[in-house]
């Protein structure tokens, strides 16, 4: 079916033009199907997208070098 | 001549008449002291101005109390403009207040003034060069301070709204005299090295020294240079500091800023729910649109020969019409399924976790697993796979039956 994992925010574009396109109606039969099962992975996949989010937060750390690295941040701290 | 009799009202009308025919009432700027200073729920604030021998009244209404850049405070020095009027209620003259700014404040506001517009008149403001927010952003740059409240607050909310988005903290000092260098640094280096694809700068309430920072021209140019968009969140709602006017968004708060940078998955939740409904309801119609064609095209007599092919068309209807069933009821219970039946299945088909409780497993030979008895035969050389270990052994006798239970049996 996908061809490639689309991002989030392409998979709601898409489902926004596939639910468009299917409800002007003027489609053959066997795209419209198509259509329909490609939406309804997108439906399916945004939402498994949105229950495995987890926040990540990290800190940024500056080297005297001037490299970047990126720690994990959890809770405050001072300066 | 009888001597006129007013009523209340109308004395404090005429007063009212009176005081504000005068033009220098109009506007006038009044140095005094706060003293009483009361902020009600309807925005609006009460306070008096004082000297050592007088008080005067003073109104603050919410439109005005917005323009004004700082918290005032009883016994601060202000500098109050505004026009003086009778409140008919009561009886009482005061004065209502425009604009007001901290007497010793004046140079900062006045440097406040003048840079705002320099780079207004340089076209740091302008609406063209406003950069739009992404949808849905993969990764925010929060430059401020990584302790108070502020960063917590961002860090929770965006987390409950959209925990999609990846948070990185850049710490900066967001008061004295290195904030401004060290804000500007920190944006460039998330521009340069392509940390994020938002920034949020800002800081917690505080005076209006405290944020001094926010107002500083290279923080300004820092902000108008960044290729990622940036919202502003300094300080409390009426604090109005330049980067807000450079700032892609401004926001009132930091948490604000929160609200604006990510989208709230319950909203998106419901959106995916509503859009399920409409393919579904979209590819009803369309079967329906097209079962009641074939029915049209049957009835016509030219075509009754071709019956049969209709017939056939028609099952492919059903047969679409059950795939379509088929999805669905997938969708349905896929999700409630799914993650159930990976952890049951992960346990059950785990060989470990079988020989954990005690059991082994016999090998043969060529390490295949022994499963009967009848497989075996006496003096054949077999492994024993333990959960941590194996053992080799010798067949000695061999008995058919449960012998498993009787030795449960004997305990």
């Amino acid at each position: 079916m996908a061809k490639k994992k689309l991002s989030f925010e392409e998979s709601v574009r898409r489902l926004d033009e596939i639910v468009k396109h299917l409800e002007s109606g003027d489609l053959p039969l066997e795209e419209s199907l198509a259509l329909f099962e490609e939406g309804t992975h997108l439906v399916s996949s945004c939402n498994t997208m949105l229950d495995e989010a987890e926040q990540k937060v990290s800190i940024l750390r500056v080297g005297k070098d001037g490299s970047v690295r990126e720690e994990p941040f959890d809770g405050e701290e001072d300066l | 001549m009888e001597k006129e009799v007013f009523t209340v009202s109308r004395l404090n009308a005429l007063l009212k008449e009176c005081i504000e025919s005068v033009p220098v009432f109009h506007n006038v700027c009044v140095l005094g002291e706060v003293s009483n200073y009361k902020l009600y729920s309807s925005g609006h604030a009460y306070f008096s101005l004082k000297d050592a021998e007088s008080t005067l009244s003073c109104v603050l209404f919410k439109g005005n109390a917005r323009m004004v850049r700082f918290r005032p405070e009883n016994g601060m020095q202000v500098l109050a403009v505004g026009r003086v009027s009778v409140y008919p209620r009561d009886g009482k003259y005061q004065l209502y207040v425009n604009a007001m700014m901290p007497s010793g404040a004046g140079d900062l506001q006045a440097a406040f003034e003048q840079l705002k517009a320099k780079l207004d008149a340089e076209g740091l403001f302008s609406p063209e060069a406003k950069k739009p927010l992404p949808c849905f952003p993969a990764k925010i740059a929060l430059v401020t301070s990584p302790a108070g409240a502020a960063v917590r607050d961002m860090i929770r909310i965006l987390g409950v709204r959209w925990p999609r988005a990846e948070i990185l903290v850049v710490p900066v000092r967001v008061q004295g005299a290195e904030a401004p260098s060290e804000i500007c640094a920190a944006i460039r280096l998330v521009n340069e090295n392509h940390l994020a694809d938002l920034i949020i700068t800002g800081r917690g309430g505080g005076s209006m020294e405290d944020l001094w920072g926010f107002n500083d021209e290279r923080v300004a140019r820092a902000v108008f240079a960044s290729r990622i968009p940036v919202i502003s969140a300094v300080g409390h709602e009426p604090d109005v500091t330049i980067i807000d006017y450079v700032a892609d968004q401004r926001a009132s708060t930091p948490s604000n800023a929160a609200e604006i940078a990510v989208p709230d998955q319950a909203e998106i939740r419901s959106g995916l729910q509503n859009a399920g409904v409409r393919l579904w309801k979209a590819m009803e119609k369309k079967l329906d649109v097209s079962r009641k064609l074939l029915t049209s095209y049957a009835s016509r007599r030219v075509l009754s020969e071709a019956g049969e092919v209709l017939n056939l068309r028609r099952m492919d209807v059903d047969l679409l019409r059950e795939r379509l069933l088929f999805h669905q009821q997938r969708i349905l219970s896929a999700k409630k399924h799914h993650f159930s039946a990976l952890t049951a299945s992960l346990d059950a088909l785990s060989p470990l976790k079988v020989l954990s409780r005690g059991y082994t497993a016999a090998l043969d030979g060529e390490d295949r697993i022994v499963r009967s008895v009848t497989a075996l035969s006496p003096g054949e050389e077999i492994g024993l796979q333990f959960a941590d270990g194996r053992a080799e052994c010798t067949v000695n006798t061999l008995f058919t039956g449960k012998s498993f239970s009787t030795v449960f049996n004997k305990e």
